[in-house]
């Protein structure tokens, strides 16, 4: 297999080596070492030797299960109900707490419930918080993705044109990109305030009909109003990108379209969005990428909370690992993170694929 | 040859530099309170004063920001760069002995035996720290408010019973003159909860683990009197009592001074401002939930690092440091509470009239020390994150189970911390 690459290119290497050493350096040796810690119990600080525990560091993330719990009946058999007709169920803390009858549930708690007939289906895992996170990363990347790659589209489409000033919209559109997302996270957890911009602003244009809420104080406008703000921030980057693949664009074929008569919408869809292929492709990638990362933000604005509603993956990364010290427990939901990447941009690179 | 007698006389140069500075060694000091320029001039001052009145040592100061502090310390001793003096905030140093990053002092202890105990930082019986001043917490309010409500004024010798600290609240929610009755300081996360906070949990009879052995939470931390504790601290915001954690940070600030709170849960450092807006502020002691009125204690402590290879210098500064005049700059210059009667006597506020004595007394009274272990550090977390969701609504009973759980599986993950 001896290619060009490897054999009559040595300047090539030479020049190539700072680059490639600071890559090993600092993001190829340290993923290697955190898939080595997430295997071991090691702490940032402790005089305690570090040892090998092979997946404990998994099986305490991951471990999830279904609990059934039947409602209590009275002496008679017959089913207790309160007031409004509910069922009365016992606390799952009774069968995961000191109950030798059920050890399989030790140590875990209610992440969610349903119900199936009279039975109450819980799932309970060791470690909800953790689940929360997950589930918290792939909403904000689900509507964050296409949302933001969308918006930065249209407005490629927009300043991508020749008027006059177009350049100050450009600037505008990318100005908050330039500044730094601490910054953006302090400034927009006073606009979503209680008494902040944001519900004076609604609440003038309702008449006074809209009565203010705390968007980032509530468990269930939290994670939107983060999802919102992080759409703002960074559409400006994508837009610039938009744009360079708008501009790679041969105006021949703009006017051939036009000559043959093409509305609008036609020259979008059989001459814009075909020549953007690669540029989409590359866009959702980085935007994935980079919502799967969501942390600033996080740490800024809520701090995780309220009850877990806006915690991520990464966000619990740097408080277990450095916060609570637990650099093994820190190293494990890194790897996870890493392969969850890895999949799901193989799985965007398999469906825009060249067919 | 012109080459070889200037690197001769280069040569020479450096071992009079050298032989020069041999006088006096060298002590580096890291110190956590960047920015502000107060609380630096009377750390220069003393290292000043230290410097000059012994020819043996040179202290070298180095400011970091608070924020980035802990962190700093935390990265300089996995590279081997600890500095030979470092401050420490009180807590957290049996995790910083425990983890080998501090030495234990060599000071004269006849010199700290006047000291109110929060200062004096002990872990595994030897003295590690001392600190220059302490902090304390009381409930703020006015006189005006008191009268107004018709509230009894409580002392150190009768503070308010639980029922009786609910009643305020009460009457002062009934008045409608307040957006909420009691202002707790949500805003402020990290440390403050464990030190704000966890008093009230003590005071009720639980705690953050269970001291007598310092090896499980299980009892302590969802036991009974820590339910009840549980319940009482969501219904302060279920019910309207207090603002949660979405709070506004300068509504914390500014918003007893501006009539928003009729109460508000606040440490020494902003009874100045407090009693500066209004004259008539009182600094009320905590309430008794049952088992006696306790507040938090500790604040910064200096200590010696363990990589420090003169630890003789190192205790010798803290000594010196340790000087009446300097206990008072200190809490002249920003407010804390000096740690002996002697020194609290110079000072404006501490004296025996001082506007703010009552706040050495609270200290004296009713101090307890948060758990003096090294799994504080992570134990501090889970607490305030539990106390955080359980404000938010969150069960309580199961809140405080996933948080036991939590502390004891770190305790048993570091082989019991060295208990």
């Amino acid at each position: 297999m001896a290619s060009k690459l490897t054999t009559s290119n040595r300047a090539g290497w030479a020049f190539a080596l700072p680059g490639f050493g600071l890559i090993a350096l600092f993001i190829v040796v340290p993923f290697f070492f955190a898939f080595y810690l997430s295997l071991t119990n090691q702490r940032l600080i402790s005089p305690n030797p570090t040892e090998f525990v092979g997946l404990e560091n998994y099986r305490n993330l991951l471990s999830i299960s279904v609990l059934s719990i039947e409602p209590e009946v009275d002496e008679t058999g017959a089913l207790i109900r309160d007031a409004d007709g509910n069922l009365a169920y016992p606390r799952v803390r009774t069968f995961t707490r000191d109950n030798p009858d059920y050890p399989q549930y030790a140590g875990m708690r209610e992440w969610f419930r349903w119900h199936s007939g009279d039975t109450a289906k819980v799932v309970v895992a060791t470690d909800v918080v953790f689940w929360k996170s997950l589930r918290n990363t792939l909403m904000f990347v689900l509507v964050v993705a296409p949302v933001q790659g969308a918006l930065a589209l249209g407005l490629a489409l927009l300043i991508n044109q020749k008027l006059r000033g177009i350049n100050i919209y450009r600037a505008i559109y990318f100005m908050p990109v330039v500044v730094s997302i601490v910054v953006v996270s302090l400034l927009w957890r006073f606009l979503y305030a209680e008494e902040g911009l944001l519900n004076s602003i609604l609440s003038a244009f309702s008449f006074g009909l809209f009565e203010g809420r705390d968007w980032l104080g509530d468990e269930n406008t939290a994670l939107g109003a983060i999802k919102a703000m992080s759409i703002w921030q960074a559409v400006g980057f994508h837009m610039v990108i938009w744009l360079s693949g708008l501009q790679t664009i041969s105006p021949t074929l703009y006017e051939a379209a036009s000559i043959e008569g093409a509305s609008k919408w036609q020259t979008f869809r059989y001459v814009t969005w075909p020549g953007l292929r690669n540029t989409a492709v590359l866009v959702l990638i980085v935007i994935t990428m980079q919502a799967f990362a969501l942390f600033a933000q996080i740490d800024v604005m809520t701090n995780g909370g309220p009850l877990d509603s806006t915690t991520t993956v990464v966000f619990q990364a740097v408080e277990r690992g450095y916060g609570k010290q637990d650099i093994s427990g820190g190293s494990a939901i890194s790897v996870i993170l890493f392969l969850l990447v890895l999949s799901i941009s193989l799985i965007q690179r398999y469906l825009t694929r060249e067919k | 040859m012109k080459l070889g007698l200037t690197f001769g006389a280069a040569l020479v140069a450096s071992v009079s530099w050298a032989s020069l500075a041999a006088a006096q060694t060298e002590l580096s000091m890291w110190y956590h309170g960047a920015g502000n320029e107060v609380e630096a001039n009377i750390l220069n001052g003393i290292v000043a004063d230290f410097n000059a009145s012994q020819s043996d040592w040179t202290v070298v100061v180095e400011s970091f920001p608070q924020e980035s502090y802990n962190d700093s310390v935390v990265a300089a001793a996995l590279a081997g760069n600890l500095p030979d003096i470092i401050d420490v905030d009180g807590p957290v140093m049996p995790n910083w002995a425990w983890s080998g990053y501090l030495q234990p002092l060599t000071i004269d202890e006849s010199i700290i035996e006047g000291f109110l105990p929060g200062p004096k930082g002990y872990w595994d019986g030897q003295l590690y720290s001392i600190g220059l001043w302490d902090a304390a917490v009381a409930l703020v309010t006015r006189q005006s408010t008191l009268d107004a409500l018709g509230l009894r004024t409580p002392t150190l010798d009768q503070p308010w019973t639980g029922d009786e600290f609910m009643a305020a609240l009460d009457a002062a929610k009934a008045s409608g003159n307040y957006e909420y009755p009691l202002d707790l300081g949500m805003a402020w996360t990290g440390e403050w909860y464990p030190y704000a906070f966890s008093p009230f949990l003590q005071s009720f009879g639980g705690d953050i683990v269970d001291r007598s052995t310092y090896l499980t939470a299980e009892g302590a931390l969802n036991g009974d009197a820590a339910l009840a504790f549980g319940e009482w601290w969501q219904t302060l915001f279920t019910e309207g009592y207090a603002p949660g954690t979405s709070q506004d940070p300068a509504d914390r600030d500014t918003g007893f001074i501006d009539g928003k709170y009729a109460f508000s849960w606040n440490g020494n450092w902003a009874a100045l401002g407090a009693l500066n807006a209004h004259d008539d502020t009182l600094f009320l002691p905590a309430p008794d939930f049952g088992n006696g009125p306790k507040i938090g204690a500790a604040s910064w402590q200096f200590g010696v690092s363990s990589a420090s290879e003169h630890p003789e210098g190192a205790s010798a500064f803290i000594e010196f440091a340790l000087q009446d005049k300097y206990l008072a700059a200190f809490s002249d210059g920003i407010g804390l509470i000096p740690p002996t009667t002697t020194s609290a006597a110079m000072t404006e506020n501490y004296g025996p009239d001082g506007a703010m004595a009552v706040f050495y007394d609270l200290t004296k009274a009713q101090a307890l020390v948060r758990p003096v272990t090294p799994g504080y550090v992570v134990g501090a977390k889970v607490f305030e994150k539990a106390l955080a969701d359980i404000a938010n609504g969150a069960d309580v009973a199961d809140t405080l189970d996933a948080a036991v759980d939590e502390i004891n599986t770190d305790i048993e993950r570091n082989g019991g911390y060295g208990h």
